[in-house]
């Protein structure tokens, strides 16, 4: 078997558990996508062509409020800007001889999941490790928001309401961990939580919308912090 | 109103694809600027705690439901239980905490 044969086989195999958790989580997702109007086509498309949890409920969420294509594209910007991280840090596992071409379809499925598992192969990363992550996650995805919509009208009432923290859920479970390692990242979490709080309840500041709250709170918590508390390079592989 | 949400899924996909696409091939050398890269590095825990509160307990039937949520999530990410466990469990204890509620009224 090939060299590259082999790296598709072992994302295959590594991207498996990740397609299941992409089922699920794309199904609360998809009744999000329902709540706002989206066909289980519209879904399944928007699911298969950002691979993206909080950018896909973010963007949902806005057609939902019938916001402007400027917001739509701002939002994506920051509540993504994530993944332009990761795209950087992803560069650096590639060989510097990685083509373009290899380097385009490896950036299609920039994800949490996908990322994480590839930054921990050894060595230099292979781009077919991803192609066979990719497989089998992106279908995981795709089919989850596709029947989150269609099962979301069968289902009762209180199996919906429970699966919609589905993806909060998982969010929590992404920054939670950090900030028990990091004591500047729990501040954020929770200075975060509560001024989110103040400005979907306060009157006046309630009346932004909930994307432009993101994108407002975002930028301004995240650049206070990284003046406040800038990071040393050697701090970056602590969380 | 549906030609827009494919214009919209289409803003989603260009926005989310070149945030990927143009580090992977343009960005070849670290980044110095240390501020720059401090702001990315805080930015994903800043927008998803944004994103997660209020909005989790305004998602359910009750409050209360969303409440415990919040708090069984938070403690279960404390402990180290993944993101498929985590998502499966919150959805659970909001099913669980509304049955009660509904058999206690």
């Amino acid at each position: 078997m090939g060299e590259n044969a082999k790296w598709y086989k072992k994302g295959l195999v590594d991207g498996i558990p990740i397609a299941l958790g992409y089922f699920a989580v794309a199904f609360t997702l998809g009744i999000v996508a329902k709540n706002s109007g989206l066909s289980a086509f519209q879904a399944m498309l928007a699911a298969a062509l950002t691979n993206a949890s909080a950018g896909g409920y973010a963007g949902f969420t806005l057609i939902g409020e019938n916001a402007s294509f400027l917001e739509m594209a701002l939002t994506q910007l920051v509540v993504n800007a994530r993944y332009l991280l990761m795209a950087c840090a992803l560069s650096q596992k590639l060989s510097p001889k990685t083509s373009t071409l290899h380097r385009s379809l490896i950036a299609f499925d920039v994800t949490d999941e996908v990322f994480g598992i590839s930054v921990s192969v050894k060595g230099t990363l292979n781009p077919f490790y991803n192609y066979g992550a990719m497989t089998v996650s992106i279908p995981g995805w795709a089919l989850g928001a596709f029947f989150g919509v269609i099962m979301g009208n069968v289902l009762p009432n209180s199996v919906v309401s429970a699966l919609s923290v589905g993806l909060y859920g998982m969010f929590l479970a992404i920054i939670i961990p950090p900030a028990r390692k990091n004591k500047i990242i729990a501040v954020l979490v929770m200075v975060s939580m509560a001024l989110s709080f103040v400005f979907s309840k306060l009157p006046l500041l309630s009346s932004i919308s909930s994307g432009m709250r993101v994108i407002v709170l975002t930028v301004l918590i995240s650049l206070a912090a990284a003046v406040l508390f800038p990071r040393e390079e050697e701090d970056e592989d602590a969380v | 109103m549906q030609f827009k949400v494919y214009i919209y899924i289409f803003i989603m996909a260009a926005v989310i694809y070149l945030i990927r696409l143009l580090p992977l091939t343009l960005i070849r050398k670290r980044i110095t600027n240390k501020t720059l890269r401090s702001f990315l590095f805080y930015v994903p825990y800043v927008t998803l705690a944004v994103m997660t509160f209020p909005a989790i307990i305004e998602a359910t039937n009750s409050i209360w439901s969303g409440i415990a949520a919040l708090i069984s999530g938070v403690l279960l990410a404390y402990f180290g239980i993944g993101l498929f466990g985590v998502a499966v469990c919150s959805c659970a204890v909001v099913f669980v905490v509304e049955a009660i509620m509904r058999f206690m009224q």
